[in-house]
């Protein structure tokens, strides 16, 4: 049994499926990485594991527990965290606050939660007191995945996490996430920076019109021609 | 010194606007929608403040726990009733309801305590002279009252977890729901908050004029304009646009009739949507 499977869901919007029969195993402490062109539908698909859109048929289910079409706030309890693509801070509350947010469903002490995000990421320690609106586009990145950190995620999901970065920051939020899986958690995301995001996959996924294409290793799928050619831009 | 006695009204109306005008930011920030029915929030307020004023002999300030409380119950009870089923719908479809309550709330006032004036405290107050200026008692209360409320609303806002999840939600609705902040609860807090403070707003304005049923109506166009001045969705900034537009329409008595006193948190709020949408502090547009 695999920690997260998707069996041939079909479902999106309303209206037009987006996914249609689509797969997708990932094994505990792996990186998942979810490649594909535009509107092959690897946003819908997290979106699908996390709740927010609907699933019409087939299975999702972690740690074999049947998940499919659960409200978020139930998914956060479970162990899985999301962090969206844009917008993933709360800009006028502080880097603290956006964290404690994080927390919010907990009741337990947070402080060993927070102590260790900021070991992860020092710089939130230093500027914590800072509004998360006003810090760079790499620093709300740390923002935005230590907030989902602080539910201590089994699971953590992350809507192309380089998307509008300065490629400076695309590398260190691409060690950031190795950081992260380095304290066991794991990790699906969705990448356009296909290439470096494969270099650092234990599993790369191949989506096109809503179902995979191709499923291996990170580094295979980026020696595999085909691939390469028809959706890594040759 | 003329105009400095009218600084002193300006600050006694701007704290009132203040505390209504927090309520209807907030819910703006959250909800999306102009409450219209706030007004007539207020109004209720103060008349539950008259039920213990005239039947328990109670002063007005020691009513005003008790009236918050009652117009933070039926706002809720508003919400759950009516606003709750139309959230999926357009904001639009929110406003106009809320309109509706409005006028349902007036009525019901109306039924209730008569379509006549009512006072809390008939006889005349001693006011005090302070450096020539005339300053009532029951002005030094409701600017005393108000500053206690804000401070406890900006302590509850940044202290508390339910006070930081409704700033969370009014930042970034979407996130708060991924993060797995419960939004029908915080939505519930809301009301508790803009309700109490209306009330407080109402039984305010009751002490310094008298109670008639459009009391709060009379006040609505003010109170929004302080909020949009403060920009919209942004409770701090409400606090400051209730002062300015307070004393702004006092001070404009000096050369206008003071029929015109809403004309002029009018023309504030008009010239402010055009100049500066997003508020003397960029709020939300």
């Amino acid at each position: 049994m695999s920690f997260l499977e998707v069996r041939d869901i079909y479902g999106g919007y309303g209206g037009l499926d987006i996914l249609r029969g689509t797969d997708l195993t990932v094994e505990r402490g792996e990186i998942a990485v979810i490649v594909g062109p535009n509107g092959a539908g690897k946003s819908t698909l997290m979106k699908a594991v996390f709740g927010l859109v609907k699933v019409r048929q087939g299975r999702i289910a972690l740690d074999g527990e049947e998940i499919a079409n659960q409200p978020p706030e139930r998914m956060v309890r479970r162990g899985v965290g999301y962090v969206p693509q844009e917008r993933n801070v709360f800009p006028t509350m502080t880097v603290r606050e956006n964290l404690e947010m994080g927390a919010y469903p907990r009741s337990d002490d947070i402080r060993p939660a927070m102590d260790r995000v900021f070991d992860l990421f020092p710089r939130l320690a230093e500027r914590q007191g800072q509004p998360a609106g006003l810090m760079s586009g790499g620093e709300r990145q740390m923002v935005a995945m230590g907030r989902a950190l602080m539910m201590e995620p089994r699971l953590l999901m992350l809507d192309e996490p380089t998307a509008g970065l300065s490629p400076k920051f695309i590398g260190q939020t691409f060690d950031m996430i190795r950081r992260v899986n380095g304290l066991g958690i794991t990790l699906l995301m969705v990448e356009q920076n296909a290439r470096q995001a494969l270099e650092i996959a234990h599993r790369g996924l191949v989506l096109a019109m809503g179902r995979k294409r191709y499923e291996d290793s990170g580094p295979n799928l980026l020696a595999n021609r085909e691939v390469a050619e028809m959706f890594l831009g040759g | 010194m003329e105009v400095l006695q009218l600084l002193v009204y300006g600050v006694v109306l701007g704290s009132i606007l203040t505390l209504g005008a927090i309520g209807v930011s907030m819910i703006f920030g959250i909800l999306r929608f102009a409450h219209f029915a706030h007004g007539d929030m207020m109004t209720l307020g103060a008349y539950f403040g008259l039920v213990f004023v005239a039947g328990a002999g109670i002063s007005p300030l020691a009513a005003l726990p008790l009236a918050m409380g009652l117009t933070a119950g039926v706002a809720i009870v508003v919400d759950q009733t009516i606003y709750r089923r139309l959230r999926r719908t357009q904001p639009v479809i929110l406003l106009i309801s809320s309109f509706g309550i409005a006028l349902a709330l007036r009525s019901l006032i109306q039924l209730v305590w008569g379509p006549n004036s009512e006072v809390y405290r008939s006889g005349i107050q001693i006011p005090h002279r302070v450096f020539g200026l005339v300053v009532k008692p029951d002005h030094l209360w409701i600017v005393c009252g108000a500053v206690g409320l804000v401070v406890a609303v900006h302590l509850f806002l940044t202290r508390t977890k339910m006070g930081k999840a409704m700033r969370a939600m009014s930042d970034n609705m979407d996130l708060a729901l991924v993060t797995g902040i419960p939004a029908e609860r915080v939505i519930m807090g809301t009301w508790v908050l803009g309700g109490a403070m209306a009330a407080a707003a109402g039984v305010f304005l009751g002490m310094d004029t008298r109670l008639h049923p459009t009391i709060g109506w009379g006040v609505l166009l003010p109170v929004f304009a302080a909020a949009i001045l403060g920009g919209i969705g942004k409770p701090y900034g409400a606090i400051a646009g209730g002062m300015v537009i307070g004393i702004a329409m006092e001070l404009s008595t000096l050369v206008l009739e003071p029929t015109y006193k809403p004309a002029v948190a009018f023309a504030i709020m008009v010239a402010m949507l055009v100049v500066r949408p997003s508020g003397l502090f960029g709020g939300r547009t």
